[in-house]
């Protein structure tokens, strides 16, 4: 099948723009979504093509964008409310925890909340502390919503199409250094390619080292595999793309194979995808472990501006390679 | 569309009132055109070094255009007075005496920068100048003026709180939230509405019901003092001066300060400045309203001509501010592990340690 390299950003604008044409109900609000065309350029093009009502410019409130889009769930529309990037939607965390998540639940069934939260994520470029997060896991840690992280332009695509057209809540998060990267799309691709809320995906083989990732891990993660096949270590790269739900039996079956794991995130150790994973781990598969199961992740250090200690506190592939070394 | 603020004149009567009250000295006029063609020769140099890679990063806003609205009012503060802002904050960091080569080093991520390297464009702060900082979320340092405010109050000190907010902020919770606060507890703080027109790219009429920003104070019985025209540093002067005095005895106010930006949101938004409307609206401003120009024809109407005292100090900030990206320069970077831990907590202990960190010999 004929592929073409396309930026994340543009699939992910692709999926959005042709679930707006398929669905009247989905509508985009967000700062600067609009008339300046989205500060990432996902939504370039879109007020043009489908008007005010449609696209919406917010004030700089992101309580209301995150509340409003519970509520225009309930009644019955599709929102995709944008934030601007994650670091901000944490001025929205109590409408996403106590609301978007939960008013299904408080209500017995009542409502639905079919809403998307899209939101740049991830640290890099010298954004300083309060802009430099990848904090999924926090969002992931209520259960009402889902949280989805793709790592490539085709997972992107039909992941977020999936999200829009489930009925649940799901905060969608785009990797800000993974936007302009060019991955291969099939060109006769089905306008209905939907990946499956919670389904993981093997994105390298290999039988001695699991690494478990998501997002922007992944690409450290299948660096390090490249490293490590130099020297004949074959790692299988895991790319559990949700967060909630969680693929482990994915992690289960590679683990099963390769007996040891290493597990690679963007975001801060503590309380983390890496912790949630090896937890997971070590409960249900102690009797195939012949190594403990390892984390790489950032410091546990809000991030500096400057250049040099900044990369310092980022994990990337060689740390990755450094610690599966540690195991073999 | 043109965005200038055809209302002004409705509030000619609040800027005159004001002008019968302060009347800064000679002096004081020819140490606001020091402090003005400072800041914009090193917002200018900030921007020239970005354009060469020599100031990296995502974010750097700039005051070029604004001049007028910090040095006015920041004139009508003394030495034991608070002042906070966002993130657009090199000039009023400048203005409170921060030494220019700490902050051009702060730019450039050093060691010897006013954080430390640790804060970079958006977060310059000097406690020895009760400078408590610029922020990067927005809205979020509102609370805070809030609390330094309390401060004073709680001990008795008549000392105010000087606050920069922008007009995109005035929509967010955190406006309200804090504006109210200050009210019930008669807070000595000084909110200043920085309205440039913009938040990024969204005009102040789409973004805000009430598009008198100032009166969003009378919703929480907070005396307004109107709306200035900032690029008139005399005129914000007289109304700060009023506001201050208000602020010290009584509790909180709002000023609306209306200003423009020259360089657009900040470095990395090229959009903005390719649309040709606002480059035409950037031009009328520049040729209208230009602060520093105003500022210039003042003096010079009041004292005649003092050309020889003004291009002194030109030649100043372009010493100074050439000596600051020499200093910053030539400065370290932070580079270890130490550098990046130092100061997440008093004590400053690695609270968790990664793989890497361990491997990197930090335990
Ligand atoms: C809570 C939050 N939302 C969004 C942003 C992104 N952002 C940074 S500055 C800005 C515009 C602010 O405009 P305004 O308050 O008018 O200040 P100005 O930049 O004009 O000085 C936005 C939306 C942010 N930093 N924080
Ligand atoms: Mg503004």
């Amino acid at each position: 099948m004929a592929a073409r390299n396309i930026a994340m950003r543009e699939a992910i604008r692709r999926a959005l723009r042709e679930e707006m044409h398929r669905d009247e109900n989905v509508f985009v609000m967000g700062e600067e979504v609009a008339y300046w065309q989205g500060t990432h350029r996902v939504t370039r093009g879109f007020l043009e093509e489908f008007g005010e009502r449609r696209v919406r410019d917010t004030p700089i409130s992101e309580m209301a964008i995150g509340g409003a889009a519970v509520g225009a769930a309930m009644a019955g529309l599709r929102p995709v409310a944008e934030f601007m990037t994650i670091n901000f939607a944490f001025l929205a965390l109590d409408a996403i925890a106590n609301h978007a998540a939960k008013v299904r639940y408080f209500f017995d069934g009542m409502f639905k909340v079919p809403l998307v939260y899209r939101a740049a994520s991830g640290w890099g470029n010298q954004a300083t502390a309060s802009h430099s997060h990848a904090p999924e896991p926090i969002f992931a840690h209520f259960p009402g919503i889902y949280v989805g992280c793709p790592s490539n332009s085709l997972d992107a695509y039909g992941m977020l199409k999936a999200s829009i057209r489930d009925d649940n809540p799901v905060l969608f998060t785009e990797s800000i250094a993974l936007y302009p990267k060019p991955s291969p799309m099939p060109e006769d691709l089905e306008e209905d390619y939907l990946i499956p809320i919670g389904k993981g995906d093997i994105k390298r083989e290999g039988g001695d080292v699991t690494l478990v990732a998501y997002a922007r891990g992944v690409d450290w993660a299948l660096g390090a595999a490249r490293q490590l096949a130099r020297d004949g270590v074959e790692a299988e790269v895991v790319d559990l793309r949700w967060l909630r739900p969680l693929d482990m039996e994915l992690v289960y079956k590679s683990f099963k194979k390769t007996n040891r794991c290493v597990i690679v995130e963007e975001s801060l150790p503590m309380y983390s995808f890496g912790g949630e994973v090896a937890a997971n781990l070590q409960e249900n598969m102690f009797d195939y472990m012949d190594a403990p199961i390892k984390r790489v992740a950032a410091e546990d250090v809000p991030l500096p501006y400057s250049k040099d200690i900044e990369l310092l506190a980022l994990p990337n592939a060689q740390k990755v390679v450094d610690v599966v070394k540690e195991i073999l | 569309m043109v965005y200038f603020p055809t209302y002004m004149d409705a509030h000619a009567a609040v800027i005159k009132e004001g002008k019968a009250m302060g009347s800064p000295s000679k002096e004081m006029l020819l140490d606001w055109y020091r402090q003005m063609v400072l800041i914009r020769e090193f917002e200018e140099t900030c921007h020239q070094l970005y354009e060469e890679k020599r100031i990296t990063g995502v974010y750097l806003h700039l005051y070029s255009g604004h001049e007028a609205s910090g040095v006015g009012s920041m004139a009508a503060l003394r030495k034991t007075d608070h002042v906070i802002t966002a993130y657009r904050d090199h000039g009023i960091a400048l203005i409170l005496g921060m030494d220019p080569k700490a902050v051009m080093a702060e730019m450039m991520g050093k060691k010897t920068g006013s954080s430390g390297g640790k804060g970079g464009s958006m977060h310059l702060a000097s406690k020895d100048h009760n400078f408590w900082g610029g922020y990067a979320i927005v809205g979020g340092h509102l609370p805070l003026a809030a609390g330094i405010a309390l401060e004073a109050r709680y001990r008795g000190k008549d000392d105010v709180t000087m606050t920069y907010v922008g007009d995109g902020a005035t929509n967010n919770g955190y406006f309200h939230e804090s504006l109210n606060m200050s009210a019930i507890w008669d807070l000595p703080v000084i909110w200043i509405i920085e309205n440039n027109g913009y938040g990024m790219g969204t005009e102040v009429e789409r973004a805000s019901g009430q598009i008198e920003l100032h009166r969003k104070a009378e919703a929480y019985g907070i005396k307004s003092f109107g709306r200035v025209d900032a690029q008139n540093a005399l005129d914000v002067y007289a109304v700060a001066s009023k506001a201050v005095e208000y602020a010290r005895t009584k509790g909180p106010a709002v000023i609306e300060h209306v200003t423009y930006r020259y360089r657009g949101h900040g470095v990395s938004d090229k959009q903005y400045d390719a649309r040709d409307d606002m480059s035409a609206e950037l031009r009328e401003w520049m040729d209208t309203r230009e602060p520093i120009k105003i500022l210039r024809d003042c003096i010079e109407s009041k004292y005649g001509d003092v050309g020889d005292v003004l291009a002194q100090h030109r030649d100043d900030a372009k010493r100074i501010v050439a000596e600051s990206v020499a200093f910053a320069e030539a400065s370290e970077m932070p580079s270890s592990y130490e550098d990046l831990l130092r100061n997440t907590y008093v004590g400053s202990e690695l609270v968790y340690k990664t793989e890497a960190s361990v491997g990197a010999g930090i335990d």
